[in-house]
């Protein structure tokens, strides 16, 4: 009986030092340096009702197609309650055209709405469980992981999208209700780290 | 002027015979087109043009496919998810600077939810990402590869 008991202690730490997070789990706050200079927080919207947080980046194309649309989707949903935060997750020693100076580049170019941090040191990344970009998670005013995934089913262009998943996990958040489906895939770039 | 028009049909014929044929597809179109010959080891890679770490393990899968290119247990298919409006820009020139010996086929299909699942449930839909698979037994890879051994290996895995 000792032995199971201590087994599954082990268990239990391994799994929680090595896991994700997955939907339903709360997620911690992070502190990171934004284009304009300030360190941003889930803290610092003390107003809001969730947070689209977007892994995402200067160099993919995927990426950049998106632009526009994150750009859209802050404008519309930051004065409900709902800002987006664009986290660049991409080592720019690896990635050049993803550093931070590149970032702010970007940023004034497009004029983004919301907050592009860098992932400096790339610790928030993995605990999110990020793995391309784009790569979406919702978080409702309770810090709960409540969307992962991608943005809508098609990233070629926003006209020719007939299913916006993450506009209706908001539109669920809002109803109260559990966003369906609460997990999308889509493709994008791998998430650049040094060997 | 006859010299000109000439001249003009023989560097067409020339363009026409180096530039490869690169088939586009839905995932269905993809399902359809893979090989099922249960004695075949097939390889699909999944990359871009624009996907660093695809270009960069590039050389590998074009070194194994040009060593099997006789061998019909062995077969390579490179899966570019490019932007089907990059066919010319982009796509073509790669292959033909690259010397690409595997077929490329180029998947147009943006709807990717509904199909990244079925190539592996594992697959977050990064690239690259490759799958190995003969009759019914499948392996599949969300990672970067950095030798041709690194892909023997694994196809010795197969029987």
């Amino acid at each position: 009986m000792k032995y199971i008991l201590t087994a599954l202690l082990i268990l239990t730490l391994i799994f929680s030092v090595s896991a994700q997070y997955e939907i339903g789990n709360v997620v911690d706050d992070f502190s990171l340096k934004s284009t304009d200079g300030e360190m941003v927080s889930m803290a610092n919207y003390p107003d809001a009702k969730g947070y689209i947080i977007i892994f995402t980046c200067n160099h993919c194309p995927y990426a950049i197609a998106y632009e526009d649309r994150i750009i859209e989707l802050h404008n519309e949903w930051a004065p409900k309650g709902y800002p987006v935060i664009a986290i660049n997750p991409n080592d720019p020693d690896v990635q050049p055209d993803d550093s931070f100076e590149k970032m702010k580049e970007r940023a004034s170019e497009k004029n983004f709405p919301f907050k592009y941090v860098l992932d400096k040191g790339q610790k928030v990344y993995p605990k999110f469980g990020a793995e391309r970009t784009p790569h979406v998670f919702l978080v409702d005013e309770n810090s709960i992981l409540r969307y992962i995934g991608a943005i809508d089913n098609n990233y070629k262009s926003a006209e020719a999208a007939d299913e916006h998943y993450l506009r209706d996990a908001i539109s669920a958040l809002e109803a109260g209700k559990d966003p369906n489906p609460a997990m999308t895939k889509a493709i994008g770039c791998t998430i650049k780290t040094a060997k | 002027m006859t010299w000109i028009f000439l001249f003009g049909l023989f560097v067409g014929n020339m363009t026409a015979q180096v530039s490869p044929e690169v088939p586009v597809m839905d995932f269905e179109g993809l399902e359809a087109r893979l090989p099922a010959d249960p004695e075949q080891l097939v390889i699909v890679n999944f990359w871009a043009t624009w996907c660093q770490p695809c270009v960069k393990e590039m050389p590998y899968f074009n070194t194994l496919s040009r060593k099997y290119a006789d061998d019909p247990r062995i077969r390579v298919i490179l899966v570019s998810l490019d932007m089907e409006t990059q066919m010319q820009t982009r796509v073509l020139p790669f292959i033909a600077d690259r010397k690409l010996h595997p077929d490329v086929w180029l998947l147009d299909d943006p709807d990717a939810n509904k199909w990244i699942d079925k190539v592996d449930p594992s697959w977050s839909g990064a690239i690259p990402a490759t799958l190995f698979y003969k009759n019914n037994q499948r392996k599949f890879y969300q990672q970067s590869f950095h030798s041709v051994e690194e892909l023997e290996d694994i196809i010795q895995t197969f029987p």
